[in-house]
Parts: structure tokens; sequence; C-alpha cells
């Protein structure tokens, strides 16, 4: 016999004795967790409350946020942000928003929808990528591995811009998993994740530092 | 003299009175219980939330055989290979002989408190791997050549003075007092790490059975890195683990945050449903999910107990535990301590060895109510005492209440019992806590209380 049945068989045996309930349970309540949006922490309805919820949400995570006029206005930004860190070298993605972010720079670009050379991504000073969606309740950026140029390029560099629209902003968690089945099922990304703030840690003396490995700044674009 | 319950009296006896240790501990989980606080009072309902939570994990147990396949399809479909480990020796045997064949020799490690279960590290080494922790906290206790602390903080106990000797001495990095520098020290020492290690190893905080992925749950970074660069991604995840839908993540992500470290939501929340797929541009060429049982099903098997296996180890239960902030995690002499692990290591290391911790509780019960998945921690507590009792019973200790019993059942008994305890207490005096007493178990410690000069009944006759 495998170890696999033997696991199995194992299970098999043991469920044979049923356990009480948990809690105060509700006899034959069925995915229970399909109700978390009542009980999560609360939303506003309208754009501009989620918008406003998204924003405190980044400034308590020490993110930055800024919600452009319109698609004009990022090119500057950008270039703005670039002089003031000094950029040299910039890392992104061929998706269309990003493209066009990284090409107004005029700096050298490694692309990382292609394979890369990986010390070539640990030289650059920033990683433009698009996402997903945006997340009120949170603050957080849903990337994938196909919507943000792979795994690292969100990662590795010191700094992650985010460029993203409007129409991305979705208002609680439910969503964004919603979102990521609507978008992708049964062909999953191999890599899904929720960034929410710069990279930190607490481990020494629980005093917060961030950048611990990941990047230490993270700046959200929104037009 | 160096059973596990010994050495548990011996390094709570320092512990306890190390004002240094207090001091650190009680800053650091007083600062915890402010923002979990104001976490939870964010939810619409807290409550409600943990009963959904511990419903949710009571069916993925219920349905475990089901869910554990689902996973495993989905996993295996999209070009994961998929291990089941039986117990630890099987799971090192595993991991070790995936490293061997691919010649790998240096592994980069995110954060897992089951290969600290199963000694991972050790069994690495010793195959002639080199290891690096790439948590900042797991980082700093494997300089120390320590585990880790805490389930979530694993150098709780250390002061930033002690770390930056540690670095010193290491990593010769100039002296310093500045988190941020201590933090960009180590930063540094691991770039490099990434870049250059055969494989990753990570654990996973939930195993979604539904798409078939892993969870990982981080602030840092590393255990991202750790997936994305190199060629090999290992990740060892207990059976436990399960959860039937991607949309329970929901739920349990901000409940992992809450109580784990009084966050919104954790940095980084990633999930893993397969090595490099067509048309993507990184991530491992391998990957690998090692399962692990070791005793879990024997927990499954006890129903009294299963919901133990509903854990998302979040720590909740140390940071409120009167007895871990006294005792400190290192005393426990266990992979997971506090209220949870004085539950289910007897189950993983047999009880007769163990059961000492199930009796260092105050049984207030502050763990049950801090558990966000409702695991009845306190009760299980007395179960193991019960058990325990049961399997060996401990005949002096049955006669001492038999005797016990039948004084107190009778009131002529009873008083002269109390006729001689009140002759015989001024003589205790002479020799309270030396060798000879025989209440010193007692009375090293505590005072022994003055026998009462009236009894109830006379008290109640004679009140004005």
């Amino acid at each position: 016999m495998s170890d696999r049945e033997k696991i199995l068989g194992r299970i098999r045996e043991a469920l044979a004795v049923p356990a009480p309930p948990p809690g105060h349970a509700q006899e034959g309540r069925e995915h229970p967790a399909s109700q978390a949006r009542r009980w999560l922490p609360a939303v506003g309805e309208s754009f501009d409350e989620q918008i406003a919820l998204f924003r405190a949400n980044a400034k308590d995570l020490k993110a930055d946020f800024h919600l452009l006029a319109n698609h004009d206005d990022l090119a500057p930004r950008l270039r703005q942000l670039s002089q003031a860190e000094g950029w040299k070298r910039v890392a992104g993605h061929r998706g269309e928003l990003s493209r066009v972010a990284c090409d107004a720079l005029n700096l050298p670009v490694l692309f990382t929808d292609q394979s890369y050379d990986p010390p070539a991504l640990e030289a650059c000073d920033v990683g433009i990528t698009e996402c997903d969606a945006l997340i009120a309740q949170t603050g957080s950026v849903l990337v994938t591995s196909r919507s943000a140029g792979g795994r690292a390029a969100s990662v590795l560099p010191p700094h992650h811009v985010v460029i993203a629209c409007r129409d991305q902003l979705l208002p609680d968690l439910p969503a964004a998993f919603d979102l990521v089945k609507r978008k992708y099922q049964p062909n999953y990304p191999s890599f899904i994740s929720l960034i929410t703030g710069p990279s930190r840690t607490g481990d020494i003396e629980r005093i917060l530092v961030l950048g611990a490995h990941g990047p230490k700044k993270l700046t959200v674009f929104c037009f | 003299m160096n059973s596990p319950a010994s050495q548990f009296t011996g390094h709570a006896r320092t512990v306890t009175r190390d004002l240094r240790h207090r001091h650190l501990i009680q800053t650091a989980l007083g600062k915890y219980e402010i923002i979990r606080d104001r976490r939870k009072a964010a939810f619409q309902d807290w409550n409600a939330a943990r009963q959904a939570a511990a419903e949710t994990k009571y069916e993925a147990l219920n349905h475990l055989d089901q869910y554990l396949e689902e996973f495993v399809s989905k996993l295996e479909a999209r070009g994961t290979i998929v291990h089941w480990a039986g117990d630890a020796a099987s799971a090192r045997e595993i991991i070790v002989g995936i490293l061997r064949d691919r010649n790998a020799r240096s592994v980069i490690k995110s954060k897992t408190m089951t290969a600290e279960e199963i000694h991972l590290t050790e069994a690495l080494e010793s195959a002639g791997v080199s290891v690096v922790e790439s948590d900042l906290g797991e980082f700093i206790v494997q300089l120390r050549r320590e585990a880790p602390y805490h389930l979530v903080f694993p150098a709780m106990h250390l002061t930033r003075g002690e770390i930056s000797d540690l670095f010193t001495r290491e990593l010769h990095s100039a002296p310093t007092d500045s988190p941020e520098e201590l933090t960009m020290i180590a930063r540094r020492a691991l770039r490099q790490k990434y870049l250059a290690a055969d494989a990753g190893i990570t654990g996973a905080n939930f195993a979604v059975a539904e798409t078939g992925m892993i969870a990982i749950t981080e602030n840092e970074g590393n255990a991202r890195l750790t997936a994305a660069m190199p060629k090999l991604m290992i990740s060892l995840v207990g059976i436990e683990k399960i959860l039937p839908r991607l949309e329970d993540l929901a739920l349990f992500l901000p409940m992992l945050a809450t109580t784990g470290a009084g966050q919104a939501l954790t940095g980084y929340n990633s999930l893993y449903g397969g090595p490099r797929q067509p048309g993507e541009s990184d991530g491992p060429e391998e990957f690998h999910v090692v399962l692990l049982d070791n005793r879990r099903t024997e927990l499954l098997a006890d129903a009294e107990q299963r919901d133990a296996l509903h854990c998302i180890r979040c720590g909740a239960c140390l940071n409120v535990c009167p007895i871990f902030r006294n005792v400190g995690g290192h005393t426990y002499g266990t992979t997971y301590s506090g209220p949870i692990g004085s539950v289910i290591t007897p189950h993983l290391r047999g009880l007769q060895d163990w059961k000492h911790l199930s009796a260092a509780s105050s049984l207030c019960g502050a763990c049950t109510e801090a558990c966000p998945v409702k695991i009845d921690l306190h009760h299980h507590l007395l179960q193991n005492r019960r058990n325990a009792a049961r399997q060996k019973p401990r005949r002096l200790e049955q006669l001492g209440w038999k005797i016990f019993g039948v004084i107190v059942g009778h009131p002529w008994l009873y008083a002269i019992a109390r006729f001689f305890a009140l002759a015989a207490q001024p003589f205790h005096a002479l020799f309270t806590g030396s060798r000879v007493d025989p209440a010193r178990a007692w009375t090293n410690s505590r005072d022994l209380p003055p026998v009462a000069r009236q009894n109830f009944k006379h008290w109640w006759r004679h009140r004005s």
C-alpha cells in the first residue's frame, strides 16, 4: 500500500466517529464563509467612499497612493518620481499600461514577461507593473504572474510602482476572490498575490521596519 | 532527570525570575493586544466570523479525504509533483531525495513551523545541503542555533543589542542599535542567497482544495522571493491545512492577520498553484508539495479534540496565555508552544512524556476566547489530564484522595483531623520549607494558610 493510501485510509477510519459541531453551529448551513461580507470590516458602496477608504488604508500602510485626473498625467508623474529617486534601470512588462509607463521614462527597461536574467532584475531601481485589482477594504493590490510580469518584478526591486485604472477598484476581499475565479478559472496563473503595503517586519522588538526583503516603497497610480 | 517535565520545571523557574525577559515579553505582547483589539473592533461581527471560520474548518476536516484528493488532483494537473509522508522521517527522506536527485546543494527556506516539527534543517545539513532561513526572526534564531521562540515572532525574546552583537560576531557588521539598520544588514546578507540558492523550501498557511493552490502569508517578501528565484520549490504542508474553497480565504486571511499580529491583512498573501506555466517568465521549473501526516490522523481520530486541527497557527492563544507570558516559549521544549502546543504535543509526541504541559495551565480560558477558529483549548487541557491519569493511574494519589474523601464525608473524622492539624501547625513552622517538610512542594514558593480556629458551622451558629 502506498503512503497516499495509508494516510487516506487512516483519515477515513478516524472520521468514522463523528465530532460535535463547533460553537452554536446552525444545522445545514452550507459554505459559511461565503457570507463573509456581513462580518468583515464595512466598506461604503459608492466609488468615492471606496477610493477614500483605499487612500486611508494606503496611508496607514505607508504606501503612496496617487489618484490621477487622467491617463496623460501618468508620464509626468512617473518622470518626477524617477528624477527624485535617481532611477537608472527599470523593470516592467509589456502590458498596455506598464509599456506606456516604461516608455515615458527614457531609461533602459528590463522586460520580465519573457525569460530574463535575475541579477539584472536585482539591479533595477524599480519594478513597474499592472495589477488585477485594488481592494478598498484592506488597501491591497491584487497581482498575478500574468498581470504583473511574473513573480519577481513586483518583489525584487526596491520600489514597486503599480499602474491601475479606476474601474479596477473593488470593495472587499470576497469581491477580489470572485474576480480571480471569474477572470481565470480554470486556467489560473501559477502565482496570485494580495500585496498590502511595502515589505515590512516587526521581528526586532516588534518595531516596524519597511523593506525587509521586498520593496521598501510601494506606489500606486490610479487614473 | 532530563525528562521533558523536569526540563520544563527547571527552565520555568529560571525564566519567570528573569526581569529582563519579563519586561521584553510584556512590552511586546502589550503592544500586540492594543492593535489586535483595534482590528477586531473593525469587523462588523467578529464572533460571527469566528463561528463561520470554525464551521468551515469543521467541514474541511469532516471530508478531509475528499478535499485532499481534490487538492492533489488539481495540483498534479498543472505539473506539481505531490508526495505523501506518513511521518517525519519519511518527509525528511523525500525532501533530501528530491534535492539529491537534482544535485541541489543550497537551500533558501522561508518560515515554516512544519519543517521545525520534522527537524528538516538538521536532516538537510547532515546530507551536506546548506540551509539559510530567510525570515528575519528565523534568520536571527538560526544564527544563534536556537529554536524559534514563538509561532509568529521567532526572535521576540531578544533585544536589538543582543541582535547587533550576534550580527557583529556572525556577519562582521558594525554594531548598531537601530532595528532598521539591523534589518538592512540581514537584507543585504540574504539578497545574494536567493539568487544563488538551488532550491527554495516553504511551508503553507492554507491548502485550497477547490483550485489546488497553497497559500502563504508573510510580511517580509522572503517567501515570495523563495518561490520566485530558485529553479526548484518544495512546500511542506500538513494535511490539516485544507480549506474547501478559494473564497474561504476572504474570511481566513483577515482573521489570521488580526489575531496573528494585529494587522488588517498581512503584507503578502500569495497563492501558488504550480511550477512556471507555459507562457510564464519566472518561477520554479519544478514544484513539489510534500503532504505530512506525522500523527495528525491520530488527533483526527480523537473526536473530542479533533477541533485542535482547526488551528491556523496565528499564535493568539500564546499571546494571551498567563503561563506562556511567564515561562516563555523555549521552556516548553516543543515545536508548538503555548496552549495549542500543550494540547497537541501529547498527541504528536506521546501523552505520558508531555502530559505535564496540560498541567501548566490556570484553566482561565483566555486561550479559548482568543482562538479565531474556536478551538476549545482549555477543556482539551483538562481532557489530556484525564486521559493521562486514566492511561497510567497514580495509585498513591488515588489513595490520598480516597482518604480525604472518607474524612470530609464524616464530620466526626473531620473534627479529629482539624484538632490534630491545629495542634501540629505551630510545630510545622519550625521546619517549614526545609528538607523534612512534608508540605515542601507547596511551601517552597507559597505560604501554607493557617488552619481556621473555628469551622463554618461554629461561625454560623455564633454570628452576631
